[in-house]
């Protein structure tokens, strides 16, 4: 590890005035840009009697319309692009569990300025050029592993492009390459040093020094775990695909919130209820928008998550406020394995398979990973006396899951009337992982 | 003859048992024999009861998946191997059974069983072509 303490120095720590004045030029530009190559967005902010010469800087926010993830389903695959796509270079996506996936364009530029946000979180947990870091989120679509992989080809580290899975593999690579830096899920990081401690290593004989895990919610009780197993510091870092990616805001040595790369990306609050922005501090749904992205710059995207921001100085010595650990969310979301998934869906499939609508969805967690059960009541007339019939029926249910979310639950049919209702509907969704503090 | 069994899809949970029960008894039902499969999270409770077809009425009303199928019923006599002979003839036609119970019956020198097989009817002209005494629904009322 490195002396090293900024990626990018004169912004990491400008003083909050600055980066204002910083994000208010860009927004007037940004809002330029989209308004004049977006026609989705252009239609947004004319039927709400905006024009980019309105917006003066991010005191004028507030007037611009927001976009919903069902607005970026429905522009799908290209209706939100803002450049011409000979200009881009590359595409990620969302996993697409809701439907239609979201695609991300990127040209060079946004390429770059992406992989500028995940080197300032290596650079934050302590990486430098001599470091290894071995990223073992997955590569492809997912912006999880080519996120982190061009961050620390920009902080010169060794890079280990191992992806996901492979576990053993993972460990010979982490042994036999020494590397310093995990990237990966919390959920993962935990797995790799409960399987290090099976095969005999101790915290010390691990080389490991600190770890960027993220795209997954996880408690400080998970930290705790993941640092004693593998001897290590964890970091959380945020990202999201319709944004960017990973790094959006990362935690530095502090450990106390995630600094959202405000030269890039302007955060509010809002009341979910409303949309009526809430002052920092408060907490509430968290909305972005894009300061200087050229193919897919999203204005005021709602995240769903619900957060707090914090503007008091940090020890690390950045300026750029940070966001807390996000408490829930403002919709019905969850996310099991890694996968975003929606009550709804699992509804969809009972309805599509002759199932009655009673169901309950119950979360857990387990060895560090979640398991998922899904208790349907069978309808009357669905019994036929038989214990052979009934297992093929769960199991004919749990594969057309599998096929619509990604994930395979665990399904249960029960008989009529046992699923606990409160004002006649059942409650759907019982989480007992307490993955928030 | 094959006669017929109630079936009701229940919780594995207490009490479970008792509410199907109590149910039957209020509406004057008489249980002649009872058998509960369990998994962990449900049970099926089959039953033997002189009017399977009003019990089912009764259950559907008040919501329970319940089920009336036909049963094979037959009689051996109550001596070691009389079991084993009715087995062993169902297995040589190849018969699988699915489950199977006792009955209890005040006839001295019988046992009485009930099972479900693959196939019920085929099962039944087993029985009787091999004169395995089978048991009559009239004797249940």
């Amino acid at each position: 590890m490195g002396n090293r303490k900024y990626f990018n120095e004169a912004i990491e720590t400008m003083p909050v005035e600055e980066i204002k004045k910083l994000q208010s030029e860009k927004l007037v530009k940004q809002v330029a840009h989209v308004y004049n190559n977006v026609p989705y967005y252009r239609d947004l902010m004319d039927k709400k009697g905006v024009k980019p010469e309105d917006i003066h800087g991010i005191e004028d926010l507030y007037k611009l319309p927001f976009i919903e993830k069902s607005d970026l389903r429905e522009s799908y695959p290209n209706g939100m692009l803002a450049v011409p796509l000979a200009d881009c270079v590359r595409i990620q996506s969302t996993s697409g569990t809701t439907g239609k996936r979201v695609i991300a364009y990127y040209t060079q530029h946004d390429i770059d300025l992406w992989e500028e946000c995940c080197a300032r979180a290596l650079v934050a947990v302590g990486a430098d050029r001599e470091d290894v870091v071995q990223v073992s989120y997955g590569y492809g679509l997912f912006t999880g592993g080519p996120g982190l992989n061009g961050g620390s080809h920009k902080v010169g580290c060794l890079t280990l492009p191992m992806s996901s899975g492979n576990t053993e593999r993972q460990l010979q690579f982490m042994m036999d390459m020494q590397a310093t830096v995990l990237c990966c899920t919390p959920s993962y990081a935990a797995y790799l040093g409960e399987s290090l401690k099976e095969q005999g290593y101790t915290p010390d004989q691990i080389p490991l020094k600190a770890g960027i895990f993220g795209a997954e919610p996880w408690t400080q009780e998970m930290r705790r775990n993941i640092e004693q197993t593998l001897g290590i510091k964890a970091y959380d870092i945020y990202g999201l695909t319709e944004i960017s990616g990973p790094g959006v805001a990362f935690e530095c040595s502090a450990q106390g919130g995630m600094h959202i790369n405000e030269d890039h990306f302007l955060a509010e609050i809002i009341n979910p209820e409303t949309g009526e922005p809430l002052p920092e501090g408060a907490k509430g749904e968290l909305v972005f928008t894009c300061l200087d992205k050229e193919a897919f710059p999203v204005l005021r995207y709602r995240t769903r998550d619900i957060c707090v921001l914090n503007r008091e100085p940090c020890s690390c010595g950045r300026t750029h406020v940070r966001m807390a650990k996000p408490m829930g969310r403002s919709d019905d979301m969850m996310i099991i394995r890694g996968v975003n998934v929606f009550p709804s869906q699992i509804e969809a499939v009972l309805l599509a398979e002759g199932f009655s609508e009673n169901y309950q969805i119950k979360l857990g967690r387990v060895n560090n990973s979640d398991t998922f059960d899904v208790y349907v009541e069978l309808k009357p007339e669905q019994f036929d006396d038989s214990v052979k019939n009934i297992t093929a029926m769960e199991k004919s249910l749990a594969n057309a899951m599998r096929n619509m979310i990604g994930i395979g639950p665990a399904v249960h049919l029960v008989p009529p009337k046992t699923i606990a209702r409160s004002e006649g509907k059942a409650k759907r969704v019982v989480d007992e992982r307490n993955l928030h503090d | 003859m094959a006669i017929k069994q109630l079936s009701v899809f229940v919780e594995n949970k207490q009490g479970s048992l008792h509410d199907i029960t109590d149910a039957l008894a209020k509406a004057n039902i008489d249980l002649r024999s009872m058998c509960v499969a369990d998994t962990s999270n449900y049970g099926i409770v089959r039953i033997i009861a002189n009017d399977p077809d009003k019990a089912k009425e009764l259950l559907d009303k008040d919501g329970h998946a319940a089920n009336v199928r036909l049963v094979n019923a037959f009689a051996v006599p109550d001596q070691p191997g009389g079991l084993a002979k009715v087995l062993s003839l169902l297995e040589g036609h190849g018969v699988n059974i699915d489950y199977m119970y006792a009955l209890i019956t005040s006839e001295e020198g019988k046992a009485y069983s009930v099972m479900r097989t693959g196939n019920t009817e085929e099962t039944d002209k087993i029985l009787i072509e091999n004169g395995i005494e089978l048991l009559d629904e009239s004797k249940l009322h």
